[in-house]
């Protein structure tokens, strides 16, 4: 079985294809998405979307965005997303520090948040690099 | 009556300049054509992001605890208008209707008493704003070495603002940019950003989710990004509309050298053979006297 999985950035529509599961970095924990899944919507960390299709499977780094689950597809909305094999060092360097100084700036409320961000890319960019 | 040689330069001058304004034509439709792509291409998302937006702000509507970005300040005292314009001119009339789309607006404010404060995208509307508005100017962003506008301009643009409104500077925000429709019309719009309005009919189909974290921090996370996003669409639109403005622009100038151009060349053409006739008189009289 297999249903549509959507990436899309605001510039422009990164890949729209079938796919038979999506892995997604969901804010409160990993999730995956299957055919049939129940209407569900959730915010994103910074992580990686698989996406698996007749065994294969392609993985996007995004860097936040939130994504749509519904029984017949998935679709992801992505501030920022490029496919694994093209992020680059420089890219996420960017990203952390843009994240370092959200993180310092940011006020009472919204200091965890920053912060659990700036792991998440420290985390992630580890992750990639090893 | 201007000499000969008068006409001749006068007639080169147009000519050279009816070759820049058909070049800029060219140069126009080609990037008409990029920015409209550009704007397509933009389209899924914005799509996406309002109708779930809308779809969540309705379920937050009535709620106390509902983020300031849906529900505002309680206040309406203070308004920011952002004014997006083009860098360049020779575009028609793109920038004078934007500002004079926000002019208005600015005055029917001003004259209900409250306070305008203006934020400038683009060096041709603070041009235009400075001489009768140039108290109201709070910030200018400088879009001059940017090719093509991308999402991150928007952010920025959008991180400003959301600043100045965390900031407790302005209770409403209002975009003005043109929206695209074709080559010959371009129409100023307003759209009100903060509170944030949504189209009633826009995503009411949507299926009953279930939502991770709860409603309203999805509502607080996706809202400052929504007005990124509008922004990014203005930007768009903007890009547009300019590229088709100017190619409209170019086309009539282009035109209207050429008239020009037939206009002096048939005046030459006469005056040419007034000169001949004359000479050919002299000599014919001049031949008789003997």
């Amino acid at each position: 079985m297999a249903f549509r999985f959507e990436l899309v950035s605001p510039e422009r529509r990164l890949a729209s294809r079938e796919a038979e599961a999506v892995g997604i970095p969901g804010v409160e924990g990993d999730l995956t998405a299957m055919p049939a899944h129940a209407p569900f919507l959730t915010v994103l960390r910074p992580g990686l979307v698989t996406v698996t299709a007749g065994g294969d499977s392609t993985a996007y780094f995004v860097s936040g965005g939130f994504a749509e689950i519904t029984p017949e597809a998935v679709t992801v909305l992505a501030e920022e997303a490029v496919e694994r094999s093209e992020v680059t060092r420089e890219m996420l360097d960017r990203l952390i520090a843009a994240a370092e100084k959200a993180a310092d700036s940011a006020g009472e409320d919204t200091r965890i948040a920053a912060q659990q961000r700036l792991s998440d890319f420290r985390t992630l960019a580890a992750q990639l690099a090893g | 009556m201007p000499s000969l040689k008068d006409l001749k330069i006068r007639i080169e001058s147009v000519k050279s300049t009816r070759k820049i304004t058909s070049a800029m034509k060219m140069v126009a439709a080609a990037k008409l054509r990029r920015a409209q792509e550009a704007a397509e291409a933009a389209r899924p998302y914005a799509e996406r992001m309002e109708a779930v937006l809308a779809n969540l702000a309705r379920g937050a509507a009535g709620s106390e605890t509902a983020p300031r970005l849906l529900k505002g300040t309680g206040r309406d005292d203070t308004h920011l208008l952002i004014v997006a314009t083009a860098e360049r001119g020779l575009c028609g009339g793109f920038n004078s209707s934007i500002v004079r789309l926000a002019k208005a607006h600015a005055a029917r404010l001003v004259a209900e008493g409250k306070t305008v404060k203006i934020l400038t995208v683009g060096r041709k509307g603070r041009e235009q704003l400075r001489r009768e508005w140039g108290r109201h100017l709070v910030h200018h962003v400088d879009l001059a070495g940017v090719r093509t506008v991308g999402y991150a301009h928007a952010a920025d643009i959008a991180r400003e603002v959301l600043a100045r409104f965390d900031a407790g500077e302005f209770d409403v925000a209002t975009l003005f940019f043109s929206e695209f429709r074709s080559v010959l019309s371009q129409i100023p719009q307003a759209r009100q950003l903060i509170p944030a309005s949504f189209d009633e009919a826009a995503g009411a189909d949507a299926p009953n989710y279930e939502y991770e974290p709860d409603e309203e921090a999805i509502l607080a996370d996706l809202l400052p990004r929504s007005v990124a996003t509008q922004i990014f669409r203005a930007l768009l639109e903007n890009a547009a509309s300019e590229q088709g403005a100017r190619m409209a622009a170019m086309d009539n100038a282009t035109r209207n050298a050429g008239e020009m151009i037939n206009k002096l060349t048939i005046q030459y053409n006469r005056s040419r053979q007034a000169a001949i006739t004359k000479e050919l008189i002299e000599i014919i009289s001049g031949a008789e006297a003997l």
